[in-house]
């Protein structure tokens, strides 16, 4: 039974499990993000966080439960996929720039060829999003010749290209050194400041502090606690939270 | 602090000391290295001394075109040269365009050239004036890829692509150009019927080989098993049953009013079907070496399986397959060699008819090791060459 | 969950293109079948096997089986399979041996002999075969001395022109009762490796390396105890005699057979080489050193930690080589010698069974292919490395 769609709620999922083979990975997820929501998951590694956030745009297939994003609901509707896709952008832990294209082509590609822009108007669009993420001067080189940071910050800019409403981070700073963290960082505090609906799985409890809404714990597949900033630092309800805080913040 | 400056010790460095290090080292190795010398002397002290007396290099003398190009007819020789120069002009201007990747294959065509008009002037023949000139026009195409490295760029690439349709067609000839008439691939023969089956051989299986390897990676099992079915048949075979079912089986599955392909067709024909289940494996490998994250940014961004493959994975793949393909090039021209045993006039039947001369009686030692020298020869250089140039391109090492 | 509209279906798009895969299939061997059957009919050929049963009516030049003209035309290619399976089998040993010794030797720190081992590898890999066998049997075994005054090696062993001869066993009436014994021997290996097993699943301590020599002694103890025991004994040495113009008894190699064993070991043991200093080589140094800072001596950390590694980088490549000489031996055709490959061809062109033999040939060709491969992957799996 499909549910009257809060038109606030630009993610909603219900009920959401998933089993890898015989592992059960997700069980019973459910969680709603607003419009203009930053919503940031962490937890301990193989607590389902990546595949969770993994299922909305389909690189992970949920087998129980609904997600729908922006009133169109995911399933194995290639229709819907598609529609899906264009509208999540999202970075990954390793970046995955094409390594065959420079950073300007990188970014152009999927305008091009997904939105059909003609080529200038994508490499307008993409030069101006190089600016907005601080490395316009690198348009043409290879990404094997960026460092970490600024390869994070193209792969920002690429997802940033398609105009999409909502953007998920998969741990986007856990492959950098540290000195690069805060570069990256910094881009997705100013995105956030525009008003991006944005899903972030990471440790970084400073960026969570500074521009989370809402903060969601994960263990073992599912949700432990959920609650504003404010509500997790200072009083964690869980035994499982303030452990795990304990664990992280100490460093 | 003064610096200290101190010779190392006589022994330990310099001619004497490596031949102490590398060769005397032990007593077993000083015995194994005497040996060793022992051997080389008792073998080729006679071998030298046959090849420079006894040995009858006549026979080749006498038959050389024949062996390069069969009973390919004489007026048509042209085409040949033709199809040379244009080979010159592409690896110059590659040379000149791309620098450092083309030039082991430059120095090659160059230092190829100059020995092949030598030998020439030896044996009296005007082919040294075509060589000499093939050598020329790769100097100059090499002049103006330096000179217009960004024009040259797109001609080059251009011409690459163009090139082996076009020597085929220029040495099959066709009957629908008049100053280009038709020639039987019967009458193909020699090192030309080898190149162009290795030639044919290799790119012909290119694609096949591309979608066999992504047919045995997909996950729909009857496609997947079908792809690793014909893999392993093919691969669990010989080649001359391969080549044998060409021959015979062709013919049969052709409908029946349709003309019988000729035995070079038919020989085409089962060298790509062989060579795809090798490529396909090469292509795999390439494709495996691609990390999941960029089928999976590709996916994220929106591009369709088939976008994200032709844009993405298919242009990193192919690129990581470079050394295997040259390597897959060069086992494919030792492998045409077994087409004598169906009949084919390539370099080996024609140096058993030869033999057959009565003039040249016994002389097979000349035969095989000129046989031998043609293929180790062309087998060194091309693998030089592509050396060089995966060494330029950085392939392999990232 | 929602079902979406079938033609957006994504499990649907997919088992339709499988099915449009299979249609295409289906009509492309119809297609071919058709052409078939009007060809062979306007030949006047039909397609069966009957013509195994027919008399084959050709001398084949060598056989370890019993066969002569008046055999079926099944019994002949029976003959070509065993021709194939001996050299084959053979040509694996002797290749084994020939491509570890180089391998090695390529990694030698003798100047002169790594070169030996780069020249060989270098001009052997780099001809074709057919060259190679031809150069054998022309210019090698046929320029061997007439049988009169054969090259004597050590060991009873003759080379002449007209063939190897080898001393070999001859058996007495007594061998079929002993024969048993051959089984008993062979049954404990199986026995030591379990004996071994068992030991390891109850204690976690690797056994002593020397103890896998019980391999090897156990089973000649076993044979060499009961051949003592035997009040006559089962099996004669044969040696090649040389008398009036021929050598009598011993084990003759044809030249052909001689001729395709040599360089088929030779062209294929320049590529296992190769592989076995890539393998040697495929062990990081860190390995090696690791190993001598823990006190084990050269030796003990070659024997211990860098061999085991290498094995398991070696052995796939290995057997693939060990393949292609299977195959390889098929170019017998060019020196005469009679494998599968060639007498198959006699029978086709006498029967004019071109499909049947073909099929025949390449399901023989298939099934030691498989065969090899299920073996490798059998090794495979039980010695991969565990990861995560």
């Amino acid at each position: 039974m499909k549910e009257a769609d809060n038109s606030q709620d630009i993610i909603i999922s219900h009920d959401v499990h998933k089993w890898f083979d015989n592992f059960h990975v997700l069980k019973g997820i459910n969680l709603n993000v607003k419009r203009g929501e930053v919503v940031v998951i962490f937890g301990p590694s193989g607590s389902g966080k990546s595949t969770f956030i993994r299922c909305i745009n389909r690189l992970e297939e949920h087998q129980k439960g609904q997600i729908i994003v922006d009133g169109v609901e995911l399933t194995n509707d290639i229709r819907n996929i598609e529609a899906i896709r264009s509208e999540v952008g999202m970075v990954f832990q390793q970046f995955n720039l094409f390594p065959h294209l420079t950073v300007l082509q990188n970014v152009m590609l999927a305008p091009v060829w997904v939105r059909r822009s003609s080529k200038d108007q994508a490499g307008e669009t993409a030069m101006q999003l190089l600016r907005r993420v601080g490395i316009p001067e690198q348009a043409n080189k290879y990404p094997g010749q960026l460092s970490g940071g600024q390869q994070q910050r193209v792969a920002i800019a690429r997802a940033l290209a398609m105009q999409p409403k909502i953007m998920l981070f998969d741990e986007p700073t856990s492959a950098l050194d540290p000195e690069m963290i805060k570069e990256v960082l910094d881009v997705m505090v100013e995105l956030a400041k525009t008003g991006m609906t944005m899903l972030v799985v990471t440790h970084e409890m400073g960026f969570a502090r500074a521009v989370a809404s809402r903060m969601f714990f994960f263990d073992e597949g599912q949700i432990v606690e959920s609650g504003t900033p404010d509500e997790i630092f200072k009083s964690p309800k869980e035994d499982r939270t303030k452990l795990f805080l304990s664990q992280i913040l100490s460093h | 602090m003064t610096a200290i400056e101190m010779q190392p010790p006589r022994l330990s460095i310099g001619p004497l000391a490596w031949l102490r290090k590398n060769l005397f080292s032990t007593w077993y190795n000083a015995l194994l290295t005497f040996a060793g010398l022992a051997l080389i002397y008792s073998l080729l002290r006679p071998a030298i001394q046959w090849s420079l007396t006894e040995a009858r290099w006549g026979v080749i003398a006498a038959n050389l075109t024949l062996f390069m190009i069969g009973q390919y007819p004489r007026e048509e020789l042209w085409r040949i040269w033709l199809t040379i120069f244009m080979l010159s002009a592409l690896i110059g201007l590659s040379w000149g365009v791309w620098k450092d990747a083309a030039r082991g294959f430059a120095f090659i065509a160059l230092g190829s050239g100059l020995a092949f008009a030598v030998i020439g002037l030896l044996l009296n023949s005007d082919v040294w004036i075509n060589w000499l000139l093939a050598d020329a026009i790769l100097l100059v195409f090499y002049a103006a890829g330096r000179l217009l490295p960004s024009r040259g760029g797109s001609i080059a690439a251009i011409g690459w692509l163009l090139y082996f349709p076009l020597i085929f067609l220029l040495i099959a000839g066709t009957r629908f150009i008049s100053w280009l008439p038709a020639v039987q691939t019967s009458l193909w023969g020699g090192l030309l019927l080898t190149l162009m089956l290795t030639i044919v051989g290799n790119i012909g299986s290119l694609p096949l080989g591309i979608l066999l390897a992504l047919g045995r990676r997909s996950k729909l099992p009857i496609i997947k098993y079908f792809s690793i079915g014909y893999i392993e048949l093919i691969r669990g075979v010989p080649l001359v049953t391969i080549l044998f079912m060409a021959e015979l089986l062709l013919p049969l599955f052709l409908p029946a009013d349709m003309a019988r392909p000729d035995r070079v067709l038919r020989a085409m024909v089962g060298l790509i079907l062989f060579e795809a289940a090798y490529q396909a494996e090469n292509v795999r490998g390439g494709l495996q070496s691609i990390n999941r994250g960029q089928y999976e940014a590709g996916h994220a961004l929106g591009l369709s399986g088939a976008l994200t493959m032709s844009l993405i994975i298919l242009p990193q793949a192919l690129r990581a397959v470079i050394p295997a393909l040259f390597n897959s090039f060069v086992s494919l021209f030792k492998d045409t060699s077994l087409v004598a045993i169906i009949g084919l006039f390539d370099i080996l039947r024609i140096g058993r008819s030869v033999l057959a001369q009565s003039e040249w009686l016994g002389t097979h030692r000349e035969v095989f090791l000129f046989a031998f020298i043609i293929y180790w020869g062309f087998n060194l250089a091309f693998t030089y060459g592509s050396r060089r140039m995966e060494e330029a391109l950085g392939v392999g090492k990232r | 969950m929602q079902i979406p509209a079938f033609w957006r279906n994504i499990r649907f798009l997919q088992a339709l293109g499988q099915l449009a895969f299979v249609l295409i299939l289906a009509l492309a061997a119809g297609f071919l079948y058709a052409n078939v059957s009007t060809n062979l009919a306007r030949q006047g050929l039909t397609v069966g096997y009957g013509f195994l049963n027919n008399p084959a009516s050709f001398d084949i030049g060598e056989s370890y089986i019993p066969y002569d003209a008046s055999d079926s035309y099944g019994r002949a290619l029976l003959v070509g399979l065993v021709n194939t399976l001996v050299v084959s089998i053979l040509g694996i040993i002797l290749t084994t041996i020939v491509g570890v010794i180089a391998g090695i030797a390529r990694l030698s720190s003798n100047w002169l002999i790594s070169r030996f081992a780069i020249a060989y590898v270098g001009v052997i890999r780099n001809t074709p075969l057919i060259i190679q066998l031809m150069f054998w049997y022309f210019g090698i075994i046929l320029q061997l001395p007439a049988v009169k005054e054969a090259v004597a090696l050590p060991g009873s062993i003759y080379l002449t022109r007209r063939g190897v001869y080898l001393p070999w066993f001859e058996t007495q009436p007594a061998f079929d009762s002993w024969k048993i014994f051959i089984w008993i021997a062979l049954a404990s290996i199986v026995l030591i490796w379990l004996i071994f097993r068992w030991n390891q699943s109850r204690s976690n301590l690797p056994i002593p390396f020397w103890w896998n020599l019980a391999y090897l002694l156990v089973p000649i103890l076993i044979l060499w105890i009961s051949l003592i025991l035997q009040p006559q004994p089962p099996l004669q040495e044969n040696i090649p005699i040389l008398t009036g113009l021929n050598f009598q008894g011993g084990l003759r190699w044809t030249p052909e057979f001689a001729a395709l064993l040599f360089g088929l070991v030779v062209y294929t043991g320049a590529f296992i080489a190769e592989i076995v200093r890539a393998g040697i080589q495929a062990v990081s140094r860190g390995q090696l050193e690791a190993a001598r800072s823990l006190g084990l001596s050269t030796g003990q950390a070659l024997r211990l930690i860098v061999f085991p590694q290498a094995l398991r980088v070696i052995i796939p490549p290995m057997t693939s080589q060990y393949l292609n000489l299977a195959k390889n031996s098929s170019l017998a055709i060019a020196i005469g010698y009679p494998d599968l490959f060639s007498i198959a061809g006699t029978v086709a062109n006498q029967t004019g069974a071109v499909v049947e033999v073909i099929l025949i040939m390449m399901l023989s060709y298939l099934s030691m292919s498989l065969f090899t491969s299920l073996l490798m992957n059998i090794y495979n799996s039980r010695v991969r490395l565990v990861e995560r």
